[in-house]
């Protein structure tokens, strides 16, 4: 049954620029429905504060499918809110009871500086990317898909590593903001196609010391960010990446 | 270097939790005190021996720095965080673990290990530890540290064991279960019958 009186108290992260100090502040919102999605609560009580010549709470969003990767709120203390699988824009308010005081804060890292209220800086997974997270290919036409022969075993493992939306959820919820889940989901899905073979070896190196350079830490093997990965990245990924690093550090001229 | 020395600390837990648990044949300790006498005089024990310190200070000291490095990770923490609902509280508590095992270390060694070697540097003779045992453990408050120092080990091995694997590379569906299980199994067995010495000396159960 859905709802459509639900009365919501939320506590939001205001903090004005990266400079600023920021604090929670308390909202009401009122005549939510249990089928609205969580952002579109925040669409909902944005309007609200534009209307009453307030400035509305900024926070990232894009797709609203769940496959983007670009939303990223702290709900009651837990990465996209308390279902597993999902990211915010996919999170419902028939999730929460009419009510609820519910506590939204951004992704805390030193590697993720806030830029205003819930949105925060997010280029250092690029600049990670940017550093290995590629393969090389030449001009010119395609190559025949079929050409390189990629065994269905290798191309799940592969799919299932790249799955990665890269939104940063396992570093929000790493006690060590560790970019590792992340990291290893590309260093996987490349080490295990054919493709990435040439650039193999560097890639990991390059990754891993781009990714010290940003300020991540390290892992201690909580598994926090598996359970709650929106894709349900594995951390067998970051198993992968340490063999691929010691075989390459081992043989780094 | 964690993983390592921690895999290289656990395989000690062995041979001293071995060595000790001769005490329970029951014999006034004469097969206790044949081994203890082996690992206190044997060249090859004591240059192990040796290696263990260094093992435990690499351990440590690599510990202080990876969390010196994570805490500056994050200079602004959450308002309020749920990290139950991601991960267990001993695989987030192994910082604090650790210093409850490493404080128990300490009077562990005051008890036993410096005496006895400080007695051989200056005497040449080795203390008799099963009786130093009898005297230690007579008194309940020590048991009760040795316990809690037991305590603190099952939950740093039940974390420990098994993600020194995924941390040097050992992740496999078809061995992780066994790692898993062995990996609980360790850490039963060793906490239980450690804290098994004291409690049964206490009772007059070992003679």
């Amino acid at each position: 049954m859905s709802e459509n009186n639900m009365k919501i108290t939320l506590k939001v992260w205001r903090q004005r620029n990266n400079k600023a100090k920021g604090a929670l502040e308390t909202y009401k919102v009122d005549e939510v429905s249990s089928d609205m999605s969580f952002l579109e609560m925040f669409d909902v009580l944005n309007d609200k504060l534009i209307r009453e010549g307030k400035d509305p709470i900024a926070f990232d969003h894009d797709c609203r499918e769940g496959i983007c990767g670009m939303c990223s709120m702290y709900i009651n203390g837990q990465p996209h809110g308390p279902l597993q699988g999902v990211t915010t824009c996919q999170l419902h308010m028939r999730s929460f009871k009419d009510g609820d005081t519910i506590v939204v804060e951004p992704w805390r890292a030193k590697a993720f500086p806030v830029i205003k209220d819930l949105v925060v800086d997010r280029s250092a997974f690029d600049r990670i990317i940017a550093a290995g997270g590629f393969i090389s290919v030449n001009t010119g036409n395609a190559q025949d898909a079929n050409a390189l022969p990629i065994s269905k075993e290798l191309a799940d493992r592969a799919f299932a590593a790249a799955a990665c939306i890269g939104c940063g959820a396992c570093v929000a919820a790493c006690k060590n903001s560790s970019a590792m889940l992340f990291v290893s989901a590309k260093v996987t899905q490349l080490s295990l196609l054919p493709q990435g073979e040439p650039e193999r070896q560097s890639r990991v190196l390059d990754m891993a010391a781009q990714m010290d350079a940003e300020g991540f830490g390290s892992c201690t093997n909580t598994g926090a960010c598996e359970a709650e990965c929106p894709k349900g990245i594995s951390v067998s990924n970051i198993a992968h990446m340490n063999r691929e690093f010691f075989a390459a550090e081992l043989n780094k001229k | 270097m964690m993983a390592l020395t921690g895999l290289f600390l656990i395989t000690f837990l062995i041979v001293h939790a071995g060595i000790n648990a001769m005490i329970f044949f029951n014999d006034g300790g004469e097969t206790f005190a044949h081994w203890a006498h082996f690992m206190g005089t044997n060249l090859i024990i004591r240059t192990m021996e040796l290696v263990l310190v260094a093992g435990f200070v690499v351990h440590i000291v690599d510990a202080l720095l990876i969390t010196k490095h994570n805490k500056a990770a994050r200079p602004v923490q959450y308002a309020y965080s749920n990290p139950n609902a991601n991960s267990t509280w001993y695989s987030r508590s192994m910082g604090l673990l650790g210093t409850i095992i490493l404080l128990f270390l300490i009077i562990h060694a005051a008890h036993f290990w410096i005496p006895n070697r400080y007695n051989q540097f200056t005497t040449g003779e080795e203390l008799n530890l099963f009786t130093r045992m009898q005297d230690t453990f007579s008194h309940w408050y020590v048991v009760v540290i040795y316990v809690a120092g037991c305590f603190s080990l099952f939950w740093h091995l039940m974390q420990g064991f098994k993600t020194a694997f995924q941390t040097l590379g050992i992740n496999h569906p078809k061995y992780n279960p066994l790692i898993k299980n062995v990996g609980i199994a360790f850490s039963v067995i060793i906490s239980v019958l450690f804290a098994s010495m004291p409690i049964s000396m206490f009772f007059n159960l070992v003679h």
